[in-house]
């Protein structure tokens, strides 16, 4: 009985649960703070400490490129072999979704992902939060600057600044290359779609084809559904950024609870959680991207002139013979 | 009732009522997934990334949820 290891194993974790509540160190709660904390002041401007993690990203982000592409081999090695594989895999996963405009689309995508991905990781190494630095805050009292602990780095996107300016980008990219594919005045049609009205008054006059009464009804409808898609693209706004913020801000409360309730060994399988959901926030942010790039520039060209001749036969194909002969 | 014990209530409540709606819409993807896997074990690939996609979506109601309950809790 001595001699299996699974005897062993259960005493083990016998005595570290028991050892979790009879333990001889003080452990408290930790300070959960909505807002990031302010470390330093340069020149008026805050300097908060999810910003310093968010630059230390872009740092490990940059020192790892530059260092896989200094000496670029045909058969790649060591590094430039790992970070090849990485971008591979994510480029054919774009390539699914996105289609024939993934060499445009792929550098936004990819940004965010690994930027997403290597703060979401990065935020769980030791260090962070635990790194303490103290900061004069200037108090509510006159003249009496109160000294405070705050730590000097904080997972990136526990801030909801950096996941509401992660969504931005996002979306405002989604109608840059909306506008790159589709074309300038074309791509604002989806807000304001004006086709069917100035169809039926070209018809009226006698410049196209004659539509019917009840075009310009439907005229107003799409107006409607423009307003619609307007709304859409600041909701998606919304929803990026807390997402992301929620799920890795409640990861961090969920640990440092966890480690308050069970300081050993118990508290670990949240970690390997914490690790799972960074991974699947940096996809999913990802994969929305891709989707709402691919819907803003795969849209109306095709679908529209499908449309058209479905339901009126032929317009533009007689109208242009007849200009012609 | 003293504000700061209504505001306990108010947090839980809202992350216990947005929890648990959530909470079933995964239930219904993940058996649907499920069901679906049992049919055609080949298409396990496509099902599994948009599952986690169609997850997250639901999972994002809850976390709305959470950060309207932590912001009761401490704010």
């Amino acid at each position: 009985m001595f001699r299996k290891p699974r005897f062993w194993l259960l005493v083990f974790t016998l005595a570290a649960l028991i050892f979790n509540f009879c333990h001889p160190f003080d452990i408290q709660l930790p300070h959960i703070s909505l807002a990031a904390e302010k470390v330093a002041t340069i020149g008026g401007f805050p300097i908060t400490n999810t910003l310093i993690a968010s630059w230390v990203t872009m740092a490990v982000l940059i020192v790892v490129s530059v260092l896989a592409t200094r000496n670029m081999r045909e058969v790649p090695r060591g590094l430039q072999n790992v970070v090849e594989l990485v971008v591979e895999k994510l480029y054919g996963f774009v390539e699914s979704i996105a289609g024939p405009h993934t060499p445009l689309i792929f550098p936004t995508i990819a940004t965010l992902f690994l930027f997403i991905i290597v703060s979401n990781w990065m935020g769980l190494l030791p260090g962070y939060l635990s790194i303490v630095v103290e900061h004069a805050a200037p108090s509510a009292h006159e003249g009496a600057h109160a000294v405070e602990k705050v730590p000097l780095l904080r997972s990136a996107a526990t801030d909801l600044n950096t996941t509401l300016a992660l969504a931005i980008a996002s979306v405002l990219m989604s109608q840059v290359y909306g506008v790159i594919v589709v074309g300038f005045p074309q791509y604002f049609l989806r807000f304001v779609n004006i086709r069917r009205p100035i169809a039926f008054f070209r018809g009226l006059q006698g410049r196209g084809p004659r539509t019917g009464v009840g075009s310009l009804l439907f005229g107003f409808i799409d107006l409607f559904i423009g307003v619609l898609e307007l709304f859409d693209e600041f909701t998606k706004i919304l929803s990026f950024s807390f997402r992301l913020f929620g799920n890795i801000f409640a990861g961090e409360v969920l640990l440092g609870v966890m480690v308050f309730l069970f300081p050993f060994v118990a508290s670990l399988p949240f970690l390997g959680l914490e690790i799972f959901v960074g991974a699947v926030q940096a996809f999913v942010f990802a994969v929305l991207s891709t989707a709402f790039i691919a819907q803003a520039t795969a849209h109306h060209g095709a679908e529209a002139e499908a449309h058209e001749e479905q339901s009126v036969p032929q317009p533009h194909v007689v109208s242009t013979v007849g200009q012609g002969t | 009732m003293t504000p700061d014990v209504l505001r306990n209530i108010a947090a839980g409540l809202t992350i216990a009522i947005g929890g648990m709606m959530p909470a079933l819409a995964i239930g219904r993807f993940a058996s649907e997934a499920m069901r679906s896997l049992g049919r055609n074990p080949e298409s396990a690939g496509p099902i599994a990334s948009n599952l986690i996609v169609a997850i997250a979506f639901a999972e994002a109601i809850a976390i709305y949820a959470l950060v309207v309950a932590l912001a009761i809790k401490f704010v």
